[in-house]
């Protein structure tokens, strides 16, 4: 008993050591979404290209969408962008672009220059939605499945990797089981 | 001399003022006034992630002060304005996390310490209590031996 007893510093060593090595190389940036298992929530925004016609929530029923947060302000935005746009011609990815704390003019030059990866833009120059979705920093990209509920969020570029690695399998995933 | 002084002080107190995150809100009392910096000094910034929002200047904190005012102004509880950013931004924006299954260990950690530290102190405590006066410092045999040893020394020197 007296000996296991002077083993005992060494296991709880052994057992911090364990709980602390398992947290390393985990980024603490990114945060799950509080999100993840609610419906995208209720809005009322002007389209990007459009600022007559009025989008709602409604506009994710029906399929699967990637909706992906950026604006012209955002540099990560423009490393990711030819990526969405490999995404959206290669891949037939359904993207929606939410144009987040921007402004229409910078925004439709930006896309008019770099291509236009999205089924549509939702055009939130003052970030309700986007706070609403929890959005801390662009970009970020959501998946949502065909009833509209948010199944998924990747805060930070998208690239192949991600998406090989995170956004198909998750994307694969809803659509199996809806 | 007198002016370098004052000038010196003028500099540290601007650099005081200016340290606070300089929001306009209008309060009606006092007590409102501190509730929300109250609030905003118990909720996290998700975007730069040891900082309170009170504190934080990124766009996304300015934001989470702005709904903390128009919630306090339309008359909403502490709970509600809190629970409102938790369901958007997740548990991650507590700086005091409810007690519950997930948080008891981090809630109960500082108990268990004090209470680990408690057993070790009583433990030693007993263990002497117990060895101390019953038996001496030396056995008979030992102190025979130590006596030996001593009167050899005496000789040798």
């Amino acid at each position: 008993m007296k000996r296991f007893l002077l083993f005992l510093p060494l296991l709880i060593a052994l057992v911090v050591g364990i709980v602390l090595f398992a947290g390393i190389g985990k980024d603490p940036t990114k945060l799950e979404s509080a999100l993840v298992g609610k419906p995208v929530p209720e809005f009322s925004l002007r389209d990007l290209h459009n600022p007559d016609a009025m989008l709602d929530q409604s506009l994710f029923l029906g399929q699967v969408t990637l909706l992906n947060v950026w604006g012209t302000w955002c540099p990560a935005c423009k490393d990711e962008h030819d990526d969405l746009m490999w995404l959206a011609e290669e891949k037939g990815v359904n993207i929606i672009g939410l144009n987040y704390k921007d402004n229409r003019e910078d925004a439709l030059v930006w896309l008019d220059r770099l291509g236009d990866p999205y089924r549509t833009t939702i055009y939130d120059p003052r970030g309700t939605l986007g706070f609403d979705l929890g959005v801390y920093g662009a970009p970020e990209t959501f998946v949502i499945d065909a009833g509209g509920v948010v199944r998924y969020r990747h805060v930070g570029v998208v690239n192949e990797t991600v998406w090989e690695q995170t956004l198909l399998p998750v994307i694969n995933d809803v659509q199996g089981n809806g | 001399m007198v002016r370098i002084v004052y000038l010196v002080l003028a500099l540290l107190l601007y650099g005081v003022a200016a340290a606070d995150v300089a929001d306009v809100y209008d309060f009606s009392d006092r007590a409102q006034e501190q509730r929300y910096q109250d609030l905003i000094a118990e909720l996290r910034c998700p975007k730069c992630q040891n900082q309170n929002i009170a504190d934080s200047n990124a766009p996304i904190s300015k934001d989470m002060r702005d709904v903390v005012y128009r919630m306090m102004k339309d008359g909403a509880s502490n709970e509600e304005i809190i629970e409102s950013l938790v369901g958007r931004f997740g548990e991650f924006v507590r700086y005091k996390p409810e007690l519950d299954s997930r948080t008891f260990l981090l809630w109960a950690t500082p108990a268990i310490a004090v209470f680990g530290g408690f057993l070790v102190v009583a433990g030693v405590v007993i263990r002497s209590r117990r060895a101390g006066p019953e038996s001496p410092a030396l056995s008979a045999e030992e102190k025979a031996r130590v006596d030996k040893m001593l009167t050899d020394q005496d000789r040798s020197s």
